[in-house]
């Protein structure tokens, strides 16, 4: 299949910051696609309730996600989920994508939102014990660790307050932390460092996973000794923060050391009509609030980018 | 409740019925949380992909789902969902926990093998 089709801007990922550019895009009467490899609603999905969404009490992220879906939709603009990007041409005045069937798109102008993902710790085992004592959401597995002795790994907000949650389940909680402090806000800290439940291996890093039908111990390895002891455990809960979904234009736009899209004041990249809004992009917050307040600014100055583009083509026309 | 747009099975009854009835059947026994949402989404997806698969969803919460719950192919699982596949009845794989596209995709094309409408 080969098939090509302008738009006058395409918004690349579908959660917060993409549907909102998405929303604001159409709205402002431009032909808009929104391309999204994953799941529509990106990490928004996985927020199992959001409370302080200005303006709504009380609201899932699958909820969430559907109405801005939808609001996007009412506008004109299409969206295509579950798409695989071969490749993109960014540096030409007509920006191209190719998808992996072979469909060609160009647009003026091109917004990445493609988000991040939870970080994993990429060390043996982890794959293969994942879903067989190896988690990533205390939430949804907890209760499969009632009395049982547990590990999670991670010094960051994320960690302490799982942590201190998964008490409730189990009977014993050991955090494992690569460093000798934690990077939590000191109340959470304190929350867990209360809690008789939970222990603390500090200056530590898991080495592998190791089980049979499921997981049975841990290696932990002291980075001040360097001593690696196996560690019996029940299940292992991660917590070690996010990783942008930018490998995919790593040689296409700016990036800085940790991958992340470098953007100015108003979402601009190094590209003349390339913009990026989100979790991707190199700020200090992230938010469901920042991501729609990011996708705002990109989509409003994506749409004065293409219509001074167009303002340009008429006077030349005229003249 | 399951709020997806899957059909819902919501008996062990139902349950019999999907698979008997069906040749290719997938089933996500789980929440309305994080690890299974997109497992869900993914499904809704491939729903056109894969138009010789029936694809349902089942309330791990519900105590009904026992029929996936004590599976022998669920056992040392320990992360929701528990997706499993199903051909002519018997079960033919079974993930537990969160899974990618391209993970059910490989499971759905070489267990289901039928021509895939592109």
């Amino acid at each position: 299949m080969e098939t090509k089709r302008h738009y006058d801007a395409i918004v690349i990922g579908a959660g917060p910051a993409g549907l909102t550019a998405g929303i604001y895009l159409s709205r402002a009467k431009l032909k808009t696609l929104i391309l999204n490899e994953g799941i529509t609603g990106g990490q928004l999905i996985l927020t199992h309730e959001i409370a302080n969404y200005p303006g709504v009490e009380n609201i899932s992220g699958y909820q969430l996600s559907n109405i801005m879906m939808k609001q996007a939709k009412t506008f004109g603009c299409e969206i295509r989920s579950s798409i695989d990007i071969l490749d993109m041409e960014l540096q030409k005045k007509v920006k191209t994508i190719t998808l992996s069937d072979q469909t060609e798109y160009t647009a003026d102008s091109v917004i990445l939102t493609p988000g991040g993902r939870s970080r994993t710790l990429n060390v043996p085992g982890e794959d293969q014990f994942r879903g067989r004592g190896v988690s990533y959401c205390a939430t949804c597995d907890g209760d499969f660790f009632t009395g049982k002795e547990i590990v999670v790994i991670g010094g960051g907000n994320s960690a302490l307050e799982e942590s201190v949650s998964l008490t409730m389940y189990a009977s014993k909680v050991t955090i494992v932390h690569q460093f000798d402090h934690f990077q939590a806000f000191e109340h959470a800290v304190e929350e867990a460092q209360a809690n008789p439940k939970i222990h603390f291996i500090m200056e530590s890093v898991i080495t592998g996973f190791y089980g049979n039908e499921s997981i049975e111990s841990v290696g932990i390895k002291n980075l001040r000794s360097g001593r690696t002891t196996n560690f019996k455990t029940h299940g292992v809960f991660v917590f070690i923060g996010y990783l942008p979904n930018t490998e995919f234009i790593r040689d296409k736009v700016e990036l800085n050391n940790r991958g992340e899209i470098v953007v100015k004041h108003d979402m601009s990249t190094n590209i003349e009509g390339v913009y990026a809004a989100g979790d991707s992009i190199a700020k200090h917050f992230r938010q469901i609030t920042t991501a729609v307040g990011d996708g705002t600014i990109a989509a409003l100055a994506a749409s004065s980018y293409v219509h001074g583009l167009k303002a340009k083509q008429k006077h030349l026309i005229t003249t | 409740m399951l709020y997806t747009n899957l059909k819902h099975l919501e008996s062990a009854a139902d349950h019999q019925k999907a698979i008997s009835e069906n040749e290719n059947v997938m089933v996500i026994c789980g929440r309305m949380g994080p690890m299974c949402i997109p497992v869900y989404g993914i499904a809704e997806e491939l729903e056109n992909e894969f138009t010789h698969v029936k694809f349902y969803d089942m309330e791990f919460d519900n105590p009904e789902s026992h029929v996936i719950r004590n599976l022998p192919e669920v056992r040392g699982f320990m992360g929701i969902p528990f997706t499993i596949y199903y051909k002519n009845g018997k079960v033919v794989k079974a993930t537990s926990s969160i899974q990618t596209r391209d993970q059910v995709k490989t499971i759905l094309s070489r267990e289901f093998a039928a021509s895939v409408t592109a």
